[in-house]
């Protein structure tokens, strides 16, 4: 095994320079001349604007221009669109209200952008921002998402009736009927999947620049897709043309979602440096991202299941309401769909299912993709009515599991949702989770912390969710505005090291590392001789970017393609220069060589060959730098079961995660210390959902969690180590054999932690975030019951 | 405006402020040392943390005169021409970073924590002390494990 490449647990490349304090994100960048943007927020969830008075504000300190929604109307720009259509029941398209970048005539959440003021320096636009007086009808709010749409509610947007986006039956419904009505046992849950605020560490932040030579803008953004940015600021939001607009995402600090959508803030700003002449910074605080970011979950649902005496699953069925915002979001639509109940059938054989989403507008920030996105809602959907399932039918939840999942011998496996899993061995995984978590020796555990007066309790969660995605064509069919494929480009440089020019983004993944070990793997070349460069549209030729856990399963394997197109070339050019036959040409470590012989030539003796091609066979192109695109065919489809162990102090609702188990199919894992990390990250995000994050609005809709004061985000101290380990399958769809796994954690997480919590209180279900209240009042009305 | 000397990463400096200028404006914006970063508004996160006079403290919680005649150290003033600081170098081993927006403020309070309790750390510790620098990338299960080898390879064992 080549000791950098596949497989190795290779220190970070990119670590250097975010350790010694050179990583370069948005905010470290300033130009010369740049001026600073505040944005003026609507401190109303709903309400008029009756008028806006900037006189003050433009007569403050250092202020440059103050600039509103009349004057991007006035300009043509905007409004912002949401990419993905989906089809509501009454045959039309779901509604879509406009989404100004800049509210014209009405703001519909608090936080909503009215004005920007720029000034020379932000502390002087922050001051002039307090001088903008907004008149405002204020009207009231509707906040509630499973009241939303009930007749009498506040309607937001005219072309919503009911405040309702779509209705979105889908599946069997006949057959699903007829199923309950014959089966031996139903069993049903109401759960509520919370609201999320998805929270990179770092702020979003955007710096437009505009070079009148060049009549280009440049825009630095907080981005997971420069090249989706740039494509949907052109085509969409004029902007500027495609080819005049530059976006690049530097170092990221994290996105987890956030950073996918076209925010209000990125318009603005690129219109606004172009307006005024001048570099335009804006750098949002938390309590923005607070506000202002897309948030994530939010469903109210009620999942039934139909089973046989055996406990076998029949048929499912869901009623879920999906708040999506005041306004769509980027991405918005899909996620309570197609990303949800596509899902649906978990890792079981159910054989018919059927649910009805209605997605609701409500006047809270606009909802979207998050860590997850749709596959966590479907998860903790599926995982806590099967331990419903289980209870009612007086069988171990590992059991219950077992007897309803797909065959190992049934892949690929067709749902009856959409999706055909590409592989899997769901009681493999099992199996090692339980070995791990030691499952066996749980009762022995309970006692002892019963003799301490504390609870303890064991939950499992087996997801399965659908990642790297996906074929072009299927999200097309689906409605979506973009292609899914990704590029790659692999360049030798005359003197032999590499440069890789990758469309997706890294925000943390540690792309520069696992690309290079790709790479470093396939063509010999040492590690150290590749460099992984993303994130700007005037370097990379182009790209989808990176979510849905789908840079390696779709980016790698462009990276890989390329790769083969080097070696083909690579063999025309050994052939002449070692005067052999191109067929008889073989490379394996970086050498291409004369089988039989001894004569070879190493890769970067070809690639110079290549960009000095004195001797040179005839009919080749010069040069040594290949580009391909990949378009999956078919989605990734990651598994595994995890276990959590809790103990719940009944006195103080205190819920501790005492042991934490997860067993993954992540197909070939290419830097394991990588993958690990990403689950360990995942896995916090499913718990901090689990245990502490609850995003909430009162009901006038002000957002009473805007801070790390009031929205518990998961601390050091509120977790354990995790115990981690992989049972892997073989994907056949996936050409170098791997699966996603930066989202796996936070799907498997939550019904782990909320099974394991019900187990321990002995109650039937318990909402999240199950804060020490919550399980206090749980635990008081179960002693209750049963004294 | 107000004008203000202190000696950053072994370096005199001074520059003019306002007086409403947080500490951690005054090393990004006028002195360009933007490892230091900001991830809230609230003193909650400690992508900030810095050490002044020793002690590990959030910028973004003093202001820049307040630190006038003080001896900061950010996380550019840690590696030197040997290469990374023990504690840097425990970062990169244990694969403690993701995004690396945390970092510098979790490495600066991992030394400060190796300051106030040693070299031999165990996790409750570590867990413990770390409550103020929150991470979203890395679960920090493999921070912990961090900052216990750091502490290790900063006594020398």
């Amino acid at each position: 095994m080549n000791e950098n490449g596949i497989g190795a647990s290779v220190r970070r490349k990119e670590d250097q320079r975010f350790l010694i304090g050179k990583g370069n994100y948005t905010d470290d960048i300033n130009v010369a001349g740049q001026t600073h943007a505040v944005f003026v927020r609507s401190p109303h969830a709903h309400a008029e604007i009756k008028g806006i008075d900037c006189s003050d504000a433009l007569a403050a300190p250092g202020v440059v221009a103050v600039l509103t929604g009349d004057d991007l109307a006035a300009d043509g720009i905007g409004p912002l669109i949401c990419g993905v259509t989906v089809t509501s029941d009454d045959g039309e398209p779901h509604r879509a209200p406009a989404h100004p970048a800049l509210a014209q005539g009405k703001v519909n959440y608090v936080g909503d952008h009215v004005a920007i003021v720029i000034a020379e320096t932000r502390a002087q636009a922050r001051d002039a921002a307090e001088l903008v007086d907004v008149d405002y009808n204020v009207l009231p709010a509707v906040v509630d998402t499973s009241s939303a749409a009930d007749s009498g509610q506040p309607q937001i947007h005219e072309v919503a009736p009911d405040n309702v986006c779509y209705n979105w039956p889908f599946g069997d419904k006949d057959g699903v009927e007829a199923a309950f009505a014959g089966a031996h046992k139903v069993s049903k849950l109401d759960l509520v999947n919370n609201r999320m605020v998805t929270n990179p560490m770092e702020p979003r932040a955007a710096l437009g620049e505009y070079n009148p030579g060049t009549d280009e803008i440049t825009l630095h953004l907080t981005t997971q897709n420069p090249h989706v940015h740039r494509l949907v600021l052109s085509a969409f939001n004029q902007l500027a043309p495609e080819h005049k607009l530059r976006v690049v995402g530097p170092d990221v600090g994290g996105g987890f979602g956030a950073k996918i959508f076209v925010y209000a803030e990125e318009l603005v700003v690129g219109w606004a440096c172009r307006k005024i002449k001048r570099p335009v910074k804006w750098n949002g605080d938390r309590s923005e991202a607070f506000l202002a970011d897309a948030h994530g979950r939010d469903h109210v649902s009620t999942a039934e299941m139909a089973m046989d005496e055996n406990g076998k699953f029949l048929a499912m069925r869901v009623q879920t309401q999906a708040n999506l915002g005041a306004y769509l979001s980027t991405f918005s639509t899909m996620v309570p769909s197609y990303l949800y109940a596509f899902l649906l059938a978990g890792q079981y054989s159910t054989p018919l299912i059927y649910s009805e989403v209605k997605a609701v507008f409500t006047n809270t920030a606009p909802v979207d993709a998050c860590r997850g996105a749709g596959r966590p809602e479907a998860t903790y959907l599926v995982e806590r009515l099967v331990d419903i399932c289980a209870a009612d039918m007086g069988l171990d939840p590992a059991e219950i599991r077992r007897r309803n999942f797909i065959p190992v011998d049934a892949f690929p496996y067709q749902t009856p949702v959409v999706q055909c899993y590409d592989s899997g061995d769901y009681p493999a995984a099992l199996d090692k989770a339980m070995e791990l978590a030691d499952y066996s020796g749980f009762s022995a555990r309970a006692e002892e912390a019963k003799s301490r007066g504390k609870l303890r309790g064991i939950g499992l969660s087996s997801y399965v969710e659908a990642c790297g995605i996906a074929p072009s064509a299927a999200v097309g069919q689906l409605g979506a505005g973009v292609g899914l494929w990704e590029s790659a480009q692999v360049r030798f440089n005359p003197t032999g090291n590499v440069q890789v020019f990758t469309g997706t983004h890294s925000h943390g993944q540690g792309h520069e590392t696992t690309f290079a070990q790709l790479v470093c793997d396939q063509l010999g070349v040492p590690i150290e001789n590749i460099e992984v460069i993303h994130g700007d549209t005037a370097k990379t030729q182009f790209g989808m970017g990176t979510y849905g856990s789908r840079s390696l399963a779709v980016g790698g394997v462009a990276i890989a393609r390329a790769c083969d197109k080097l070696i083909a070339k690579g063999k025309k050019i050994a052939a002449h220069a070692l005067e052999a036959a191109e067929g008889d040409i073989e490379f394996a470590d970086g050498n291409f060589s004369v089988a039989g012989t001894d004569k070879a030539m190493n890769i970067a003796e070809v690639a110079f060959t290549a960009y000095v091609p004195h001797s040179y066979p005839e009919g080749v192109e010069p040069g040594f730098d290949e580009n391909a695109f990949f378009d999956p065919t078919n989605f990734s489809f990651p598994a595994g079961t995890h276990i959590c162990e809790v103990e719940v102090d009944p006195d103080t609702g205190v819920v501790e995660v005492v042991k934490y188990s997860a067993v993954d199919d992540f197909g070939k894992l290419i830097n394991p210390m990588i993958v690990e990390g990403q689950v360990h990250g995942g896995i916090a995000h499913g718990v901090g959902q689990a245990l502490l994050e609850g995003c909430s609005y009162d009901s006038e809709g002000q957002l009473i969690t805007a801070s790390y004061m009031d929205y518990a985000m998961p601390r050091a101290d509120n977790l354990p180590c995790f115990d981690i380990d992989y049972a892997p399958t073989n994907p056949p769809d996936n050409p170098l054999g791997v699966k996603g796994c930066g989202e796996a954690g936070a799907i498997g997480a939550p019904p782990a932690v909320i099974n394991a919590i019900s187990n321990a209180l002995g109650v039937r279900h318990i909402d999240m975030p199950a804060t020490p209240e919550t399980v206090w009042r749980a635990a008081q009305q179960a002693a209750a019951v049963s004294s | 405006m107000s004008t203000v000397s202190m000696t950053v990463n072994g370096e005199a400096v001074c520059g003019k402020v306002e007086s409403r200028t947080l500490l951690v404006q005054f090393l990004r914006e006028n002195l360009g040392l933007t490892g230091t970063h900001v991830g809230c508004d609230t003193s909650q996160c400690g992508a900030c943390v810095i050490h002044v006079n020793g002690k590990s403290v959030k910028s973004c919680t003093m202001l820049a005169i307040q630190a006038d005649g003080a001896d900061v150290t950010t996380i550019e003033g840690l590696a030197n021409e040997a290469g990374l600081h023990p504690m840097q170098q425990a970062f990169m081993d244990n694969h403690g970073l993701q995004c690396g927006f945390c970092t510098p403020g979790m490495v600066m309070s991992a030394l400060d924590i190796v300051n106030r309790s040693g070299h031999e750390l165990d996790e409750s510790t570590v867990r413990k002390e770390l409550e103020g620098n929150i991470c979203r990338c890395t679960g920090y299960h493999n921070i912990v494990k961090a900052v216990q080898a750091g502490a290790k390879a900063m006594g020398g064992s």
